[in-house]
């Protein structure tokens, strides 16, 4: 076992875990935050995008004791005192989503694409989503909700 | 899906690692980014007893000038490249290519050397440092070596790299000048890799093609250099017709692979073409 310290959605946790343990199942099952998924579990689908030390990453396809000492937001931590992100907020008006399980890493994504890229264009958003499989929407309205984001700046 | 179980260390120094990975030798493996060995650990098609995490090793992501070219550390991230200044202004076409390795958040994570040292025979940047003619280079605990690209990949996920090595940097000597490169590829739509990609560098000056360099990776077993095709294009004018013949002969001396995403026929065709639509940006980028 080894022990890992690191601050999720600003909450610090410390716990024994096996070196094994995908940093994706402690988020889920350690941690008990669920809304980032496991999709493909071979880092293709991007339902598992969180943000790790500032940068949107795959944490099926890390583990856990590599993410000692970091910072991380999960989609738990993007809405501030119940007021959605603007990235959520522009999922919502959109109609962004179907069935919904592609959403959170669609957001966590998102984040960094519009943080590198403040006025993107539809081409610009289609090919930042290249890692992020949806099988219901046909990626219309995904687009279409990061527009919306990125029009509120 | 959970891999078997291993003992972790996260070494800060790059000496510290070399001392690890002497001790645990061929029962260790080595860490980068982990977008290619952790999925082959958690298929156990890869069962480590030891994981020596390079991750903490800051010494080893740099992009520095280096007698007038560049020296990239192992550990370097494709994000880092493909948005360093340096690597636009000197090596645009490795901004290219790494700008198209599989999607934004790999790229957040996963390494030049990494990549290097998996030799996966889709990998992008392979093309690219072959036609770029790098050095790679490597340390063990005890010596470090130097040996160029083309004699660096061997086969399929093999490379010359001894069990107790590391590698450590890819250094990127200047092209000459009116030198112009670009990178083809024909991605497959789930992971991106390259079915074929084709990194082309070439020179002009007065008109003709001085030097032609290029690197093909996805085809064979292994990334390689299209020598027959450069020496078709060397000391010609870069016509159309010139080029055409020269992207025809890229697939010369390559044991195309068939798998379940193209045939090898399928893979031979699109050699020519994306060899083609490499040579033919190149040359619009040069002189």
């Amino acid at each position: 076992m080894a022990t890992v310290t690191m601050t999720v959605n600003g909450t610090s946790y410390t716990n024994d875990v096996e070196p094994r343990l995908l940093l994706v199942h402690y988020i889920r099952d350690v941690l008990g935050l669920t809304g980032t998924h496991v999709g493909c579990d071979t880092s293709q689908c991007g339902a598992c995008t969180i943000r790790l030390n500032g940068r949107a990453v795959k944490c099926c396809t890390m583990f856990a004791v590599q993410a000692n000492g970091a910072e991380i937001t999960t989609i738990e931590g993007m809405a501030t005192n119940g007021e959605l992100h603007p990235i959520q907020q522009g999922f919502w008006d959109e109609h962004g989503l179907q069935c919904g399980f592609c959403t959170p890493g669609m957001i966590m994504l998102a984040q960094q694409l519009l943080e590198r890229n403040p006025n993107p264009t539809e081409q610009d958003i289609r090919r930042g989503l290249a890692g992020n499989l949806c099988r219901c929407t046909g990626y219309h309205n995904i687009v279409k909700a990061i527009q919306n984001a990125a029009s509120k700046g | 899906m959970i891999p078997s179980s291993f003992e972790y260390f996260a070494p800060t120094t790059l000496a510290e690692a070399q001392t690890l990975l002497r001790r645990y030798g061929g029962d260790a493996k080595v860490v980068a980014g982990g977008h290619s060995l952790i999925p082959l650990m958690k298929m156990r098609l890869s069962e480590p007893g030891y994981l020596i995490d390079l991750g903490g090793v800051e010494e080893l992501s740099y992009i520095r000038e280096d007698d007038g070219g560049l020296a990239i550390g192992a550990m370097t991230t494709y994000y880092d490249i493909e948005s360093s200044p340096l690597v636009k202004s000197r090596f645009p076409v490795l901004a290219e290519a790494t700008a198209l390795v599989a999607d934004i958040q790999v790229r957040n994570k996963g390494t030049i050397g990494g990549s290097m040292a998996h030799a996966d025979p889709s990998a992008d940047l392979t093309a690219v440092v072959l036609a770029l003619e790098a050095e790679m280079r490597s340390g063990s605990s005890r010596a470090q070596r130097s040996m160029p690209a083309h004699r660096f990949f061997v086969d399929t996920f093999t490379t010359t790299l001894r069990e107790n090595e590391i590698l450590t940097e890819i250094k990127l000597p200047a092209v000459p000048a009116k030198t112009g490169g670009a990178y083809r590829k024909f991605a497959n739509k789930a992971s991106h890799f390259a079915e074929v990609g084709v990194a082309a560098l070439v020179t002009i000056d007065g008109g003709v093609c001085q030097r032609v360099r290029i690197g093909i990776t996805g085809a064979g077993p292994i990334a390689s250099r299209a020598k027959a095709a450069e020496r078709a294009l060397e000391g010609k004018e870069p016509t159309a017709r010139n080029i055409a013949t020269a992207a025809g002969r890229a697939g010369r001396g390559i044991e195309f692979q068939s798998n379940i995403h193209a045939s090898a026929e399928y893979r031979a065709h699109l050699t020519t073409v994306f060899a083609r639509r490499a040579l033919e940006e190149a040359v619009s980028r040069a002189g």
